[in-house]
């Protein structure tokens, strides 16, 4: 290849990948899923699953008779000292009800040389209640501990809900702009011939390719850096592992599925065949692959099925970054996976693609 | 104006193209067929040859096997067999060169939408080696005001413009236009009509296809009548039109024609034999005489319906066009 022909096919690719990214802003709806869809969502699930203080356990203290009334004031006061206890008075009829609705845990009902305790032990509050109670109406009533425990309360960084969701947001948004942005983008040109129009010129196919991976590539930090700036600002969600090695994975990530969205549109006619097969391919992942609850949830039997899924590969690697700090030869073993998917499509895609 | 811009910015042009020692036939193709999967047969022993500096144009209805013909010597689809040749080369052994010396415009290609003008062409000008200057090409098809407006805000006129400057910007030799100006209001074709003047005025060889007859009369040196995917009559316009043997056209209806096919072929073949007819069919519910001496041929004609009482209801004359050609030697009209 001579000089002359080498600057000329430099440009091609410059101009390739200046087009895509033009396509790109310039299209709202294409920013918004981008940008926009995961703050939004990383915001939402934020603020359903953020961190509460322990709340109080909700008891009914019964008053059966008006004799009794004196013992069930009595409950009613110890109780009330207690910060993890709140306490009504009331009548049987009225206890009853509370406690069939869910509005008290556990029922109160002075006896003759005690207490009785009414309560559902199915229901994990009630049992919650039941030994709170039980706890502080005893000491109430003169019972001694037979030692002052020491307790050190401890909070684990990147045990909470929003730990876990940050980095599943990551790989869902590399998933999503890879299969989507390429995968329709392909579909729609050659439903408008210009695939076909770009083949009746000296453009060499490699670099028509080589233009979207590119172009996946360079958008990536721009695409990362809001979401995880965000989810450190707001959230103090931080990044325990290197930089480095979040980026690389975000990148194998982002490659992989881009070449999914290549393979998948390969072949299509129109938009709607695309969409249909990325649906089909996305909808098992968002599920399964550990973006919203973990995989692990999911019976042993499947287990080396999610695994292997790309997404999963890429979240457990995305996670052990962030969350557990890990550097890059302990992902390796993910990033292989994933990387795997990545370039079985790839062979696939350059040997279907129809061109013309 | 577009002419002057095309004088002052001709690329590499001219004294290129003749040190090329480029080859006296620019496209030749020798019983092109092409069956497609399902069966259907678009191309059926198609020859064809376009002559270097001419504008040759393919001429036929719909589903003739035009846009077929075109892709295949576009090297964008594989024909079933025969030969093609373009500018002395093959597609198969020499796909790269020969990419870099031809300009494709392709019956739709919708380019970007978000895309301007300019971008476009920067776009497609970087594909190729050697090729135009942006600006001259803007120039060239008169695009200037909407150099920086983006596709999908420009008018159709606007859009083909903008796809025949995609297919010039790489300075091409040969040139393909499938359909350039299908849709457009007369001015736009007009301006479409002095881009593709003004490029063989350069130097340049154009294959285009078209159903418009005024178009073919007013651009090709020489036109291809093709039918059914065959070459049915090579020639200039001229010389088709001449191959009718009158030079107008006479369009009778009766108020009551025959109704049995016989008597009417009778009644055509007797307007035939009279003074200054040259032929006569009965097609689309009239009378349709090909003359070559109308003060001759009129009254007697008027005279022969007279004398067989059957009632004039319309009757219209015009210059034969190429339209004609195609309705005599296929026995349709182009846009049936």
């Amino acid at each position: 290849m001579s000089d002359v022909e080498r600057r000329a096919r430099m440009r091609a690719i410059v101009q390739l990948a200046l087009a895509r990214f033009r396509i790109f802003y310039r299209e709202p709806g294409s920013m918004f899923w981008t940008f926009g869809f995961p703050l939004v969502l990383s915001i939402v699930l934020g603020i359903a699953f953020r961190d509460r203080d322990p709340e109080p356990v909700v008891v009914a203290v019964e008053v059966a008779a008006e004799d009794a009334r004196a013992r069930a004031e009595h409950a009613r006061e110890i109780l009330a000292r207690s910060d993890d206890v709140k306490v009504k008075v009331m009548s049987p009829e009225e206890a009853s009800a509370a406690l069939r609705t869910g509005k008290v845990s556990l029922v109160v009902t002075p006896s003759t040389d005690g207490y009785a305790y009414r309560w559902d032990p199915t229901r994990p509050e009630s049992r919650l209640a039941r030994s709170v109670t039980d706890d502080v109406l005893q000491r109430g009533e003169g019972r001694q501990d037979a030692y002052e425990p020491t307790s050190s309360i401890v909070t684990e960084p990147g045990s909470r809900y929003i730990d876990f969701l940050v980095p599943g947001l990551v790989g869902l948004g590399l998933m999503s702009t890879g299969l989507w942005g390429i995968g329709f983008a392909l579909a729609e040109m050659r439903t408008k011939k210009l695939i076909k129009r770009l083949v009746a010129t000296p453009m060499r196919r490699s670099d028509f390719l080589l233009s979207f991976l590119l172009v996946r590539a360079l958008l990536l930090p721009v695409e990362l850096a809001p979401l995880l700036a965000f989810a450190w600002l707001v959230f103090d969600v931080g990044v325990r592992g290197s930089f480095l090695t979040l980026g690389i994975t975000a990148l194998v990530g982002a490659l992989t599925f881009a070449v999914m969205g290549l393979f998948f549109a390969c072949r299509a006619d129109n938009p709607h065949v695309v969409s249909g097969l990325i649906n089909i391919v996305s909808f098992p992942m968002y599920l399964c692959s550990g973006v919203f609850f973990s995989s692990s949830r999911f019976p042993d039997a499947v287990q080396p099925i999610i695994g292997l899924l790309p997404l999963t590969a890429l979240n457990d690697a995305l996670r052990a970054t962030m969350i557990d700090g890990a550097g890059l030869a302990d992902v390796a073993g993910k990033l292989g996976v994933c990387a795997t998917w990545g370039i079985v499509c790839f062979v696939l895609a350059i040997r279907l693609f129809k061109w013309r | 104006m577009a002419l002057e811009h095309a004088a002052t910015a001709p690329g590499r042009s001219e004294a290129l193209r003749a040190s090329r020692g480029a080859p006296e036939v620019s496209i030749r193709c020798k019983g092109l067929r092409k069956t497609y999967e399902d069966g259907v047969v678009a191309v059926d022993g198609l020859d064809l040859e376009v002559r270097r500096g001419e504008c040759f144009g393919l001429l036929g209805p719909n589903g003739a096997g035009k846009t077929t013909t075109v892709e295949i010597l576009e090297g964008l689809l594989e024909p079933s067999g025969g030969e093609v040749e373009i500018l002395g080369r093959r597609w198969e052994t020499d796909e790269r060169w020969l990419r870099e010396r031809i300009g494709v415009s392709l019956q739709e290609t919708h380019l970007p939408d978000k895309l301007t003008v300019r971008e476009t062409l920067e776009l497609f000008r970087s594909f190729f080696v050697e090729g135009r200057d942006i600006d001259a090409t803007i120039d060239l098809v008169a695009l200037r005001e909407k150099e920086h407006a983006k596709f999908d805000t420009l008018s159709g006129g606007q859009r083909q413009r903008l796809a025949v400057a995609c297919a010039l910007v790489g300075d091409p030799t040969l040139l393909f236009l499938d359909e350039p100006t299908t849709g457009l209001d007369p001015q736009s074709r007009r301006m479409l009509w002095d881009v593709v003047l003004a490029f063989k005025e350069q130097g340049g060889s154009v294959l285009l296809t078209t159903h418009y007859m005024d178009e073919a009369e007013r651009l090709c040196d020489r036109v291809g009548v093709i039918d059914h995917g065959k070459t049915i009559a090579v020639g200039t316009p001229k010389e088709l039109i001449d191959s009718l043997g009158g030079s107008q056209i006479v369009e009778i209806e009766v108020a009551r024609p025959p109704a049995e096919e016989a008597a009417r072929d009778a009644l055509a073949a007797s307007l035939a034999r009279l003074p200054g007819v040259v032929s006569s069919r009965f097609h689309g519910g009239r009378f349709v005489l090909t003359v070559d001496q109308l003060h001759v041929a009129l009254p007697a004609v008027l005279e022969a319906l007279r004398a067989r009482n059957l009632e004039l209801a319309n009757l219209s004359t015009h210059r034969a066009t190429l339209e004609d050609v195609f309705v005599t030697l296929t026995g349709r009209a182009l846009r049936e």
